[in-house]
């Protein structure tokens, strides 16, 4: 009796890889959490894509909670996020903008078509600021609370579901902390 | 016939290497940073080859032509031109990226199983396998009772008899 339970080890073993990696079938490959999590936002000094001679460092993200978007002219995702973004502005979230990767020209005829959401955008050329914030594709996006700590981060779009399920949620909560 | 057959072979042999030296000459095309210092160059491959790129389905920096893996290549050759330890440059792509960027995960209290496990499942496997020998050798060394005896004297007098 005692040998006949010991065959059963093996379905035993079987049954428990199956929860695994059946969870794993529902798993999003590429989410992964920021590095920067809960880390201050990244040191940086560049200047504005309105204006050459206007430079901003990362004294610009404290004060009040702010979503910060990483967008550029090249990339066709961001376009699709522009309403959401500009109802975000429209809802009396802060945004500040950074232009990755882009020129001066592009990215400002980006915002004269498709609207300009952000107080104000950082001019991020080289990819600088993005390397530091671990920015391997636009849109990304990083919700900054008062005291300039990253406090969420969104790879990819954002959808107008995320708007209200994740977005607007994590604001608020970071705004009453 | 036969001789036909291997000469078919023979030029598949021949297709598949051609194909492997293709391959390799695309992945060549990746721009590959040059060092005067053999030592440098030989970490900056090492780093290139052992850092995974964030973007990309499961490639090292050093193979993918994405943009982020280019700036990243272009960032461990500054760091190594700085002075930085493999270590340092490791820790500075971390920050950034998350462990995600090494394919080889330390062994940290996070990763412990991961690095554990199969060296506790081959110490398992060679328990299982020494309690099976011994098992079986006792058996075989088990001297026979009265009645076994009987037995096989039984049967040895029946082929005598015979």
């Amino acid at each position: 009796m005692k040998r006949r339970l010991l065959l059963l080890i093996p379905l035993a073993i079987f049954a428990i890889l199956a929860v695994f990696l059946y969870q794993g079938l529902s798993l999003n490959p590429s989410a992964r959490d920021s590095a920067l999590l809960a880390r201050e936002f990244p040191a940086f000094q560049l200047s504005t894509l309105e204006d050459p001679d206007a430079t901003v460092d990362e004294s610009l993200l404290t004060g009040q909670v702010t979503l910060v978007n990483v967008w550029g002219e090249w990339c066709p995702t961001c376009k699709q996020e522009m309403p959401q973004l500009l109802e975000l502005a429209e809802r009396g979230v802060r945004l500040v903008g950074v232009d990755y990767k882009d020129t001066r020209a592009k990215g400002q005829a980006f915002l004269e078509e498709f609207g300009n959401p952000f107080e104000v955008n950082v001019f991020d050329p080289e990819g600088s600021l993005g390397f530091d914030l671990g920015v391997y594709g636009a849109p990304e996006t990083f919700l900054v609370d008062a005291e300039g700590i990253i406090r969420y981060h969104h790879t990819g779009y954002i959808t107008p579901e995320d708007v209200e399920r994740t977005i607007l949620p994590e604001v608020k909560k970071w705004r009453s902390e | 016939m036969a001789q036909r057959m291997i000469w078919a072979r023979l030029a598949k042999v021949a297709l598949l290497a051609l194909s492997l030296l293709v391959a390799g000459a695309v992945t060549a095309a990746i721009e590959v940073r040059q060092f005067d210092d053999p030592v440098l160059q030989q970490r900056y491959d090492s780093l290139a080859a052992s850092l995974r790129c964030p973007k990309c389905a499961n490639q090292a920096i050093g193979d993918s032509d994405s943009p982020i893996a280019g700036d990243m290549r272009e960032r461990v050759a500054l760091l190594l031109e700085e002075g930085r330890s493999d270590r340092e440059i490791q820790d500075y792509m971390i920050d950034r990226f998350g462990e995600y960027v090494l394919y080889n995960p330390r062994l940290t209290d996070r990763t412990w199983l991961l690095w554990g496990l199969p060296a506790a499942l081959v110490v398992l496997g060679a328990v299982v396998i020494a309690l099976i020998v011994r098992a079986r050798r006792n058996a075989s060394n088990r001297a026979l009772s009265a009645e076994e005896r009987q037995r096989l004297e039984a049967l040895i007098n029946r082929e005598r008899t015979r």
